[in-house]
């Protein structure tokens, strides 16, 4: 029997890497956006852990509901990202600062 | 308390996803990054699979190491990158983020061991012992009745995504050698041939 506990650790531990990733790869884009893939699955992890336990279905449905959202948002943001690319030939965050933000 | 073997392969595959997470962030080629990613995710699908989510599981699989990794790939490797700029300043966070890290696993582990989630009700495992259970019917008999609106309202996203995807991305670049059927059709012969009207040549 494998015990929620230890799926929910899993996906915290999950989720903590990729924050941690967020910090380390700052200035690449593309690996933001990989960080951002892996807490999704992270969190993905918690609904199927309990689908499971409850026995309810819906937790899966709502990780294909995710998983829909996910995959629109990493196809927009890899376009935005090659348009990006395009105009300054480079994805340094760094140098993203056109709007003085 | 003996462990089974699903519980055994669990633990297994569970480290091998922490591994391969750990190559996602630490990589030093993005491309290697994304391979590792790959890896998580199908380390990701056989954990679900364990966890009784087999249409997740292939789903997964499916979209997300045949596509949206595939997609990943295409752009880490025509963008031409400068690896070494990138890094610059990996060392320098690496204790920040190490520290909040360790924080979040702190904090989520708290909660977890402290609230004994789920720990005193065993799980719901009465899905599997059904004879003739399918995981993928009873999603879709869920899918298209109760969620159907939502499901549909999802297909319009994915489309919208589409377009708006290919519309950022398209450009007309000057001197494109383009077929424009429109002319193409509209073409009638005496704009393609030209009949002169000349003196037959001397016979010697």
């Amino acid at each position: 029997m494998i015990r929620l506990e230890f799926v929910l650790m899993l996906s915290g531990l999950l989720f903590a890497l990729s924050v941690a990733g967020i910090f380390l790869n700052r200035k690449n884009v593309i690996l933001l956006l990989m960080c951002i893939e892996l807490m999704l699955l992270a969190v993905n992890f918690n609904f199927v852990a309990f689908a499971r336990q409850l026995g309810d279905l819906e937790g899966q449905i709502f990780v294909f509901f995710i998983m829909t959202v996910a995959a629109a948002e990493a196809a927009i943001g890899l376009a935005i990202l090659v348009v990006l690319f395009r105009e300054r030939s480079s994805i340094n965050v760094e140098q993203l600062d056109v709007m003085k933000g | 308390m003996a462990m089974t073997i699903p519980e055994i392969l669990f633990y297994v595959f569970s480290a091998v996803l922490v591994v391969a997470a750990v190559g996602v962030i630490t990589a030093r080629n993005p491309v290697h990054a994304a391979l590792f990613l790959v890896f998580a995710f199908f380390n990701s699908a056989i954990l679900w699979m364990l966890l009784e989510a087999e249409f997740l599981a292939i789903v997964l699989v499916l979209v997300y190491v045949g596509a949206v990794m595939v997609l990943f790939l295409f752009v880490v490797m025509m963008l031409d990158v400068n690896i070494a700029q990138m890094r610059e300043g990996f060392t320098r966070y690496a204790p920040l983020g190490a520290i909040i890290a360790i924080l979040v696993v702190v904090e989520i582990g708290s909660v977890v061991w402290v609230k004994h989630l789920g720990s005193d009700t065993p799980a719901a495992a009465v899905v599997a012992a059904v004879d003739g259970y399918s995981n993928t019917k009873a999603l879709g008999a869920v899918l298209y009745t109760k969620y159907l609106y939502p499901f549909e309202l999802a297909a319009v996203l994915l489309l919208i995504a589409i377009v708006a995807a290919i519309t950022l991305t398209m450009r007309h670049r000057a001197g494109l050698k383009a077929q424009d059927v429109g002319a193409q059709v509209a073409v009638r012969a005496r704009d393609r041939v030209r009949i002169v009207k000349m003196e037959a040549e001397k016979k010697s």
